[in-house]
Formats: structure tokens, C-alpha cells, sequence
């Protein structure tokens, strides 16, 4: 850009009345940015690196003083802890693997011509838009045993012989809270995946449909290939906030019943928040956060790999 | 033509749509039928999804019910409105350098911004408590606004640099070789043009803004006064028992602010949400 501007000027001294003083643009563009830099420094990055130091005391109500590795050494020894980190991952692969196969339904549904879809497309989004706390309101009164939707419905086609309160069994209340999980998270997946079904080239279908394909070997050879980097995008985006996703169990469960869906967010937040135990909650926290640092390298390994494979050849 | 189907081909398309629509809306068709029904017809088993006496009682009740319900949904607002306008502030400024400016550390610095949204507030919260503390902010509307303001402005950059890239640059060089300073061209020439990118960039932010209060209102505000509605909902299980068509009334009541903006500008905010994710 400053090179146009130099030959410009060159060409038509006459143009330039009043030269305003001009930063060199990097500077301008560090300026630009140093606000948001230094707001996120104070309230995400500063905080990232207190809880890297939490983690090696016993920070409590009391106090803290330094005992090096010994909260990483507990966590390491303790089979409940292993438990919750085997739970958090099956929640996760579980979730999102729902969440992609929707996803992927429902992405194809809208995207069928057919008349309506305008209308579908709009009534796909409202779990999407409105607070995860109060759609749990909603499902809260849907798995209530006594007068809940689910139960009662289920009695009375016959599947139950009496009651059943889902949130209150540790399989059930697991399983519950992964289908209000996925109900969460399927609009966005939906969204994203139609966009990318929509930006596949029409040609590329005609000369498979003058060819003779079928619609089934259209969408397994042409649309799966082509929305591929989305796809791998979404389910790593989508792992991430399922890993990282509070509220849906804490307002169904409080990670209950006996610890059943108690994940790393849920147990973290239990003994830092609830239990004041902040140094051994750090801990916990900073294993999240390497957790989700992997993901993210595994993430831009997968995505590199992908977009070479089907040679997106846009960017 | 290829997009033609057969009767049972659209049939099939319509069943499964209406499959699927049936698990994305059943929560709130019955979370509406709830809210019409009264307290003693719910409590009765077995299980009626049909009444005759429906009626918009608890519309009414729920206000004495839980008598800060009206503060609590302004709450809501107000916080999701400032979250949103601080974020714009830091948001705008730091999209045009990532949509126009070349500098050094480009890249990484976009990478640290967007490596935020891996976190939820739930890793950092006791630190984020802490400097929260330092800064006298526990328990007042700030203390639910500035971490709200620091998670959104990672997605808010990267939604506001796609629509950035998209505006053509001529005018910003024409202003340029006219001698126009940076800041004069960002603010008079790049701006105006700019102006449904941060509309769509605003109602998105508003929405995540308006969605993300419940936990950091758990824990950082204690004073009931400044509790956003998805915190003080919780109010209606506290009292001797749940008075579940109120609860719902409200629940519902409380989503029509984000619901109204979201239907009046959904067919932009679809586009620009995944504008950055799927390139032309």
C-alpha cells in the first residue's frame, strides 16, 4: 500500500496539499491492536500464568505456600482422577461424535431444494441463540421423573411401568446430559456444515449427475471430499467447548449423581470454587489446559494433512 | 433436472426434518406449554401434554413471585450491551490491522488471540477471581462484564477481519494518496463502509455476551441486585417449591430480547458467522 502511495504521489505531486505525519505501518498496526492485547494480557494471559504458579502451592482461604509438584503427584495417584479424566474423554468423543453425524443429517436436510427450507433453516438455530442455562431449564422439566414430559410419554406408549427420574441414576444422568449436550451444540455444527455444502461447486455435481451418479455416490464422492475442512475444523472446535462445557452439567447434575458426570471442568470448579481448595484446583486446571494445547497441535496437524489431501487449492 | 425429487424422496426429506426439528424445538414447545398450564395440573399424574385450562397466569404471578425478575432480565441487557460496545472498541481497531496492515508477528499474534477461545472462563477462574479482587470489581455488573469483554473480543477479530478483507481497497488508497493520516482513514473512509460487517459482528457478540453470564455470575457477584436472568432464574426453585410455570413464563420471557434481534437479522448473522470459516 505505501508503495502505491509513493508512486501515486510521484506521479501527481499536485495531490498532496497537507501530508498528515504518517506512522510506519507496523507501528500503527501494533497500536491498532495493543488495547485488546493488553486487555486480554490482564484478564486471560496474566491469570493463565497465576494458575501455573497456584498449581504448585496450596493456596486455600487460609493462605498458600509452595509444595512443588506434590498437587500433580495427588492427582496422578488418585484413581478418581483418573476416572474423570477417562469420563471427560468419553463425554467428549461421545458428544461430539453425535454432534457431527447431526450435524451432518441436518446440514443435508436444509440443504435439499425443497420448498420450506428457508423456514427450517431458522428454527434449527434457537438453542444456539438463546443461554445454554435456560435452555437446561427446559430440559430440566423434560427429564423430571414424575411430571416430566419424557417419563410420562414413555409411560404411556408402554416403555416405562412407572416413574423415572433420568437425571437421577448415574447412566441415565449421564446419557441425559450428553443429549442435552448434543442439542447444544448440533445448531452451530448444522450451520457450519451447510455453509460448506453450499460453497461446493454446482458443476462438479452436474457432470457427476450427467454421468449417472446417484445421489448417495454424489454426497459420499463429491460432498464429504469437498466440505472435508470444515468438517475436521468443526470437530475440533466443537471438541474443544464439549471439553470445556460447564454449565449444561452443572445446572442438570452439579456432576452428580455420585460423581457420574463429573468431567474435568465440573471436578476443577467442585474443589476450586465450591471447596476453596484453589491450589489443588489449579492443578487440575493446568492439566486442562495442556489437554486442550494438544488437541489444538493434533488439530493443525489433522487440518494441514486435510487440506493438502483434497488440495483445496482456495487459499 | 438433478434437484428434482420423487414424491417419496420428499416425503422422506420432510419426515426426517421433521425428526430433527422435533429434538431442537421439543424443549421449547413444552417449556410454552408448561408456562400456560397451572400449578396443580403439572403436579397430576399421569402426564398430559394437552389441558383445557391453559392460561397466561403465570405471565402475571411470576413477577411477585420472584419480585427482581423484571431487574434481573434488565441485568441481562445491560450487561450483554456493555460487554458488547467494549468489545467493539478493542474488536475494531485490531480487525483492520489483521484485514489491511502487514507487520511483524502478524500471524502469531492472531494465533495467541484465537488460542484464547480454547479456554472457557472456567480454567482461569480463580486467578480471574483474584485479579478481580485486586481491582475492587467482585460483586459489581463489572465483574461479570470484563471477563464477558475478554472472551469475546478473540471471535469478535476474527468475524470483523473477514468482513474487512472483503471491502475493496481503492477508496482506502484513494484517501491515502490524498494525504489522509491512518487513523483519519480508518475512522471516515474504512468505518461507513464497514457498517453491516459491525452490525453482524455486534448482534453476534451481543448473543455470546447475553448467553455467557451464568457462570461468572455464580461466582464473581454475590449481590443479588446486579444478578443477570439466567443466575436469578434459579430463584424459582429456591422457595418452598418449584413453581415450574413461572419458572418457564420467565425463562421464556427472558429470551425474547436475543430471540427478537436474532429473527430480525438472522439471514446476515448466518452469513457472517461462517463467512470466516468457509472461503469462497
Amino acid at each position: 500500500m505505501a508503495d502505491i502511495a509513493d508512486r501515486a504521489s510521484d506521479a501527481a505531486p499536485r495531490a498532496v496539499p497537507r501530508r498528515a505525519v504518517r506512522l510506519p505501518e507496523s507501528w500503527f498496526a501494533w497500536a491498532l491492536i495493543a488495547p485488546a492485547m493488553i486487555f486480554i494480557g490482564v484478564i486471560v494471559a496474566w491469570p493463565l500464568v497465576e494458575t501455573f504458579r497456584l498449581s504448585l502451592t496450596d493456596a486455600n482461604l487460609g493462605g498458600e505456600s509452595y509444595v512443588g509438584l506434590e498437587n500433580y503427584r495427588d492427582l496422578w495417584e488418585s484413581s478418581r482422577f483418573a476416572e474423570t479424566v477417562g469420563r471427560t474423554f468419553f463425554w467428549m468423543v461421545l458428544s461430539v461424535s453425535l454432534k457431527l453425524i447431526l450435524g451432518l443429517a441436518g446440514a443435508t436436510l436444509l440443504n435439499a431444494a425443497v420448498p420450506g427450507r428457508a423456514l427450517f433453516r431458522i428454527l434449527v438455530m434457537p438453542p444456539w441463540v438463546i443461554p445454554i442455562a435456560i435452555g437446561m431449564i427446559g430440559w430440566l422439566w423434560l427429564y423430571n421423573g414424575h411430571f416430566g414430559l419424557l417419563s410420562g410419554v414413555a409411560q404411556q406408549i408402554g416403555l416405562l411401568d412407572g416413574p423415572f427420574e433420568f437425571l437421577a441414576y448415574r447412566n441415565s444422568a449421564f446419557y441425559s446430559a450428553i443429549v442435552a449436550d448434543v442439542w447444544v451444540g448440533t445448531p452451530m455444527v448444522t450451520l457450519f456444515f451447510l455453509a460448506a455444502m453450499q460453497g461446493v461447486p454446482k458443476d462438479l455435481y452436474e457432470a457427476a449427475w450427467v454421468d449417472g451418479a446417484g445421489r448417495w455416490y454424489r454426497f459420499r464422492r463429491i460432498t464429504i471430499p469437498q466440505i472435508m475442512p470444515v468438517i475436521v475444523s468443526m470437530a475440533l472446535l466443537s471438541a474443544i467447548w464439549t471439553f470445556n462445557s460447564f454449565e449444561i452439567i452443572w445446572i442438570l447434575t452439579e456432576g452428580g449423581p455420585r460423581g457420574a458426570t463429573t468431567t474435568l471442568i465440573i471436578d476443577t470448579y467442585k474443589v476450586a470454587i465450591a471447596n476453596f481448595k484453589f491450589g489443588e484446583g489449579a492443578a487440575r486446571a493446568v492439566v486442562i489446559v495442556i489437554l486442550l494445547a494438544l488437541f489444538s497441535l493434533i488439530y493443525l496437524f489433522f487440518l494441514n494433512k486435510v487440506n493438502r489431501h483434497y488440495g483445496s487449492g482456495k487459499e | 433436472m438433478m434437484d428434482r425429487y420423487t414424491p417419496w424422496q420428499l416425503v422422506g426429506i420432510y419426515a426426517a426434518m421433521a425428526v430433527f426439528l422435533t429434538f431442537i424445538l421439543l424443549p421449547f414447545v413444552e417449556m410454552f406449554m408448561v408456562s400456560l398450564r397451572p400449578l396443580d395440573h403439572l403436579r397430576s399424574t399421569p402426564y398430559r401434554f394437552w389441558s383445557e385450562e391453559f392460561n397466561f397466569g403465570a405471565y402475571s404471578r411470576m413477577w411477585e413471585t420472584v419480585p427482581l425478575l423484571g431487574r434481573y432480565i434488565l441485568n441481562s441487557v445491560y450487561i450483554a450491551g456493555m460487554v458488547t460496545a467494549l468489545t467493539m472498541i478493542f474488536v475494531i481497531p485490531a480487525a483492520y490491522a489483521y484485514a489491511r496492515l502487514q507487520f511483524p508477528f502478524k500471524s502469531l499474534s492472531l494465533g495467541l488471540f484465537l488460542g484464547v477461545n480454547m479456554f472457557t472462563g472456567a480454567v482461569l477462574l480463580i486467578p480471574l477471581y483474584r485479579v478481580l479482587r485486586t481491582l475492587g470489581l467482585l460483586n459489581t455488573y463489572w465483574a461479570m462484564i470484563v471477563p464477558g469483554v475478554a472472551f469475546l473480543i478473540p471471535t469478535g477479530i476474527w468475524l470483523l477481519r473477514s468482513y474487512l478483507e472483503k471491502i475493496p481497497r481503492e477508496l482506502e488508497e484513494a484517501a491515502y494518496v490524498d494525504g489522509a493520516s491512518r487513523l483519519y482513514t480508518l475512522r471516515r473512509v474504512v468505518l461507513p463502509l464497514a457498517v453491516p460487517g459491525l452490525i453482524v459482528v455486534g448482534v453476534a457478540v451481543f448473543i455470546g455476551a447475553y448467553a455467557q453470564q451464568f457462570l461468572f455470575a455464580i461466582t464473581f457477584n454475590q449481590v443479588r441486585e446486579y444478578q443477570p436472568l439466567p443466575a436469578g432464574l434459579f430463584e424459582f426453585i429456591g422457595y418452598q417449591d418449584v413453581t415450574w410455570n413461572e419458572m418457564m413464563a420467565a425463562s421464556l420471557t427472558g429470551v425474547l430480547p436475543v430471540m427478537i434481534i436474532f429473527l430480525f437479522l438472522q439471514k446476515y448473522l448466518v452469513a457472517g458467522l461462517t463467512a470466516g470459516a468457509v472461503k469462497e
